[in-house]
């Protein structure tokens, strides 16, 4: 390629040699100004981008002439050498743009005209000397550039003061052009073309060329240029082969637009958001790994010890003949959770509850029996006994003057000990399955009773603070657990006589009153006809107990204890007996495995909706019982397994709008009596009456005493 | 969701616990081939199921070239035979505003309520008129009214040809992350209600063949969606709380999204007090 250059740059020199030189006379005779002179290097250098360079010669043009040589007087044959392409270049554009008619009569300007003209061909020959030394010229840059060229010098023509050409000229100019293009364009030194047989066909060629470089310029705005992106739009066209080209071709557009706009923003963002992508798939992969490890290391003692770890699998499979359950993939990834949880705790019984849904997070809790006597404490001491001795400790420290506040707060109502009541199991929640399982704290009374009155949204986050009337006592894992609690004690059921009572609690059974509370599987559960459990609903039975007002399963009297510690006191004993009658009559629920048959109904609402979960094949369907008062909570029994199911926000239904509770009574002031109300003051001939009175009583004292007497009626009043 | 595939997107929309059995989705893969073929909808969607005390009822809506014209909504108890609902109107939006509770699933079904009503024959009295009201008008006007309030689409998903009408963008690529976390980059799938009452400012930034219709941001009250990303990052699920059943599904970077509503049809009014 440094050989092509080389003998251009002679052809070019030869016939400029003879042609210019009255230029260069004329020039260096007006060299003076050094300023362009020092602009043009940097200028030629940057030729691509030459835009701005051409449009501050018009001005300049008068004295142009002069100016141009200076930038060439260290090589006087390569700056004279433009002179005859120089004017040549500017006609091709005139005449395919049409305004050969406007330019004709002006010869005398030709000579202003041409220094434009001149630089441009000149840079031509620069680049190809200076690219000679460093690098092999890129002909068709050059082109493309020289054509850009082209199109500057048409578009300074259109002004009026230079116009380029005599009319006589034109086509053996242009043959000179052409044939100067050609040179730079495609020169081979093998074979030298002739110029003549080009000259046809080179014009079409010279406009595309122009074309190429009117597409080629680059937008000020955003950098792009047209030709660039027509060829990405095409590229991505034939990448993706949409179906109607034509009639998104503006979409296209935007998107390959959009494509170079915001790449770095892109690339930026998405780091920071794939990491947590990557994180979560890096706490799953444990699931699975942990699968496998231990898999293999306890394989035996699993089999043979009883495996606490539910079939999830395949109650998902049932669910989903209910058309209920999570997806396939989520729902094993629960299933390895939940392993994962029976592995890791002393478990011996687990089952997945449901899943409730949360406005950041959701929660999917699982429902563990611990083995017994191994349960691990938590340390989360319940505020209401606090609260009790806190106010105690205020009467005992009574300052005897000023009486004491008689308010007394309402007996708190002991939690139920663990394995009991509502606290019969444990619940575990975890955001996602590969995340850490979280223990609910145990429930206590005064949080359900609360949680009866409120209906508020889960967050997903546990240590969000409820915020409601009536305040609620603990954060939204405790309200979370009760709405846990009540959720299982309405929609835990089983089919009939799939559970019965123990032997041995029968006897405890005539103790309480409120029905035996545990119950174990039968083992003599022949079955149940499905057809018969979606015919009827007394063939299901509740298996979990029911939550009392109170807020407990078993009732506790608050009153005896309450009298104990106020025997004390006997006028406040007096008081609460005024407010409350002697007992409280005792709240009874409905017992252990009572069919839900009668379960209460709501406003023309059934509680419950039975189906057989496919019309078509009968035979081999299964009973889906959808509850109605706890949207959400399903379950499934076909005849022999059935499970329970709770997948909803965690709330109850109710037909009404949900009304805030009425704000408490206010209290009374106290009545109006003898303690209140005060005589009026003594009148003089009382006090008179009264001090003949004591004069009578003691005659001897007389002053001393009426002094003493009226300080002691002061004091009274 | 789209019907054509239905069965990708079930997948996705399952995180709500909400699904279709095996034989549901089979017999609607069938039937809403058949349905538009006969209606000659250009595109079916499901869109859910309104569950009732006896059965429930699947909807499914047509739509025609225009994205944005009035739907044809269907309904169907089996999941096989469908029957074309009438479009809904204000006066049955006015009737069934009475009725409340849920559906029985028995479009025959009457409800009856008494009503007030001013009989002006000599003297102002009132007198009490039951009023009977089909369950099939409640179910027109409850999904109509569903439709108006929650039905959305990404943005992008569809635009404004030069001509008006409201097309797919096929070279719709799905949201990138960002976008996909933010309410603003989703539209309410109706015509636009909000838009014509912005001011000139609030408009400048729209772009006019992709912002035609109301985004999500403005949605009275605020925080009636919540805006979950699932699975790490892979899934962005948006639950309405003011009809909850309604999910929207949508995998960034993907064209995969769609809604569904499985529910009572049942408006939540005790939303401001559950956040």
């Amino acid at each position: 390629m440094e050989g092509s250059t080389a003998p251009k740059q002679e052809r070019e020199h030869q016939p400029s040699g003879g042609r210019g030189e009255p230029w260069e006379e004329m020039t260096a005779a007006s060299s003076q100004d050094p300023q362009p002179g020092s602009s043009e290097p940097p200028a030629s250098e940057q030729r691509p981008h030459a835009g701005p360079q051409p449009r501050s010669c018009p001005p300049r043009s008068p004295q142009c002439r002069g100016s141009t040589p200076v930038g060439g007087l260290p090589e006087p044959g390569a700056s004279c050498a433009p002179s005859p392409p120089q004017q040549p270049p500017s006609t091709p554009p005139l005449a395919l743009s049409g305004q050969d008619p406007a330019v004709p009569g002006r010869t005398d300007k030709t000579t202003s005209a041409t220094p434009d003209a001149r630089r441009p061909p000149r840079d031509r020959l620069r680049q190809p000397s200076g690219g000679a030394e460093s690098a092999p010229p890129e002909p068709g840059r050059s082109k493309g550039a020289a054509l850009q060229q082209f199109q500057q010098t048409d578009s300074q023509q259109r002004e009026p003061k230079d116009v380029s050409c005599n009319n006589s000229q034109p086509s053996a100019r242009r043959a000179d052009t052409l044939q100067e293009g050609d040179a730079n364009a495609s020169y081979d030194p093998d074979e030298p073309e002739p110029a003549e047989p080009e000259a046809a066909p080179s014009v079409l060629e010279i406009a595309i060329r122009n074309a190429k470089a009117y597409l080629l310029r680059s937008s000020s705005e955003s950098g792009l240029n047209l030709y660039d992106h027509l060829s990405n739009m095409l590229t991505k066209i034939f990448d993706e082969r949409p179906e109607n080209a034509v009639d998104i071709i503006e979409n296209i557009s935007r998107d390959v637009k959009m494509v170079h706009f915001s790449k770095k923003l892109d690339t930026l963002h998405n780091e920071n958001e794939m990491l947590s992508t990557y994180e979560i798939a890096e706490k799953q992969k444990t699931l699975f790994l942990q699968g496998n490890l231990e898999g293999a290391d306890q394989e035996l003692e699993d089999e043979i010890a009883e495996n606490p770890l539910p079939n999830v699998m395949e109650s998902a499979f049932y669910f989903e003949q209910a058309g209920v359950g999570l997806g396939t993939d989520e729902t094993y990834r629960i299933f390895l959770a939940l392993k994962q949880l029976t592995d890791t705790h002393p478990i011996q019984r687990c089952r997945f509850w449901g899943k409730i849904l949360g406005l950041e997070m959701n929660y999917i809790v699982a429902e563990v029996e611990f083995r017994e006597g191994e349960e691990e404490e938590v340390e989360e001491e319940d505020v209401s006994e606090e609260r009790g001795d806190g106010e105690s400790e205020g009467e005992e420290g009574g300052e005897g003057e000023s009486p004491r506040p008689s308010y007394k707060a309402p007996q708190p109502i002991p939690k139920e000990e663990s394995r009991t009541g509502a606290n019969k199991y444990v619940y575990f929640v975890c955001n996602e399955p590969g995340r850490a399982w979280v223990r609910l704290p145990s429930v206590t009374p005064a949080q359900i009773v609360t949680a009866r009155k409120i209906k508020k949204f889960f967050t997903g986050r546990l240590d969000t603070p409820i915020i409601s009337y009536p305040p609620f006592p603990g954060n939204e894992s405790n309200y979370l657990r009760a709405q846990i609690a009540r959720i299982s004690a309405g929609t835990h059921v089983s089919p009939l006589g799939f559970y019965q009572f123990g032997e041995e609690e029968g006897e405890e059974e005539e103790e309480s009153e409120g029905g035996r509370e545990s119950f174990e599987e039968n083992p003599d559960f022949e079955g149940i006809q499905v057809v018969d459990l979606v015919e009827s609903l007394s063939n299901w039975v509740h298996h979990a107990q029911h939550i009392l007002p109170q807020g407990r399963c078993n009732w506790f009297n608050p009153i005896p204890k309450s009298e104990e510690e106020e025997e004390e006191d006997e006028e406040k004993a007096e008081e609460e007996k005024e407010e409350e009658p002697d007992y409280i009559e005792q709240e009874v629920g409905p017992p252990l495995l009572t069919p839900i048959s009668e379960d209460l109904e709501m406003q023309n609402t059934p509680p419950w909706t039975t189906r057989l979960s496919s019309n078509l094949i009968p035979q081999y369907a299964i009973a889906v019982l959808r509850s109605n008062l706890w949207p959400g909570a399903y379950a499934f029994c076909n005849g022999k397994k059935f499970e329970n199911l709770y997948i909803g926000w965690g709330h109850k239904y109710s037909p009404d709008s949900y009304t805030p509770p009425a704000p408490p009574p206010v209290c009374e002031e106290y009545p109006s009596g003898p303690e209140v109300t005060e005589m009026d003051d003594p009148s003089v001939e009382e006090e008179q009456a009264f001090r003949a009175a004591q004069a009578a009583v003691l005659p001897a004292e007389e002053n001393e005493g009426t002094d003493e007497d009226e300080e002691e009626e002061e004091d009274r009043d | 969701m789209d019907a054509d595939s239905l069965l990708l997107s079930l997948e996705l929309a399952s995180g709500s616990g909400q699904g279709l059995s095996p034989d549901r989705r089979a017999s609607l893969l069938t039937s809403l081939l058949l349905v538009k073929r006969d209606y000659r909808y250009s595109r079916v969607l499901f869109w859910g199921r309104i569950l009732g005390l006896v059965s429930d009822y699947y909807i499914a809506q047509g739509l025609s070239e225009d994205h944005l014209a009035p739907r044809k909504t269907l309904y169907s108890l089996n999941c096989m035979e469908w029957s074309l609902l009438p479009p809904a109107t204000e006066e049955m939006m006015v009737q069934t505003s009475m009725v409340k509770g849920r559906f029985m699933g028995d479009p025959s079904h009457d409800y009856e309520y008494t009503e007030l009503q001013k009989v002006n024959e000599g003297d102002k009295t009132l007198e009490e008129v039951v009023v009977r009201v089909k369950e099939e008008t409640r179910l027109v006007s409850i999904i109509d009214q569903i439709d108006k309030a929650v039905a959305i689409i990404p943005r992008g998903a569809l635009f404004k040809t030069p001509f008006g009408p409201i097309h797919v963008n096929r070279t719709f690529e799905g949201l990138t992350l960002s976008e996909a976390k933010k309410l603003s980059s989703y539209f309410h799938f109706r015509e636009p209600v909000d838009l014509k009452n912005k001011t000139l400012l609030e408009k400048a930034d729209l772009d006019p063949s992709l912002d035609f219709m109301d985004s999500l941001e403005h949605d009275i009250p605020k925080g009636s969606w919540s805006i979950q990303m699932e699975r790490g990052n892979a899934l962005v699920v948006l639950r309405s709380l003011l009809w909850p059943g309604l999910t929207f599904y949508h995998a960034p970077c993907t064209k995969n999204c769609g809604y569904i509503y499985v529910g009572t049809g049942e408006k939540n009014i005790d939303l401001p007090f559950m956040l």
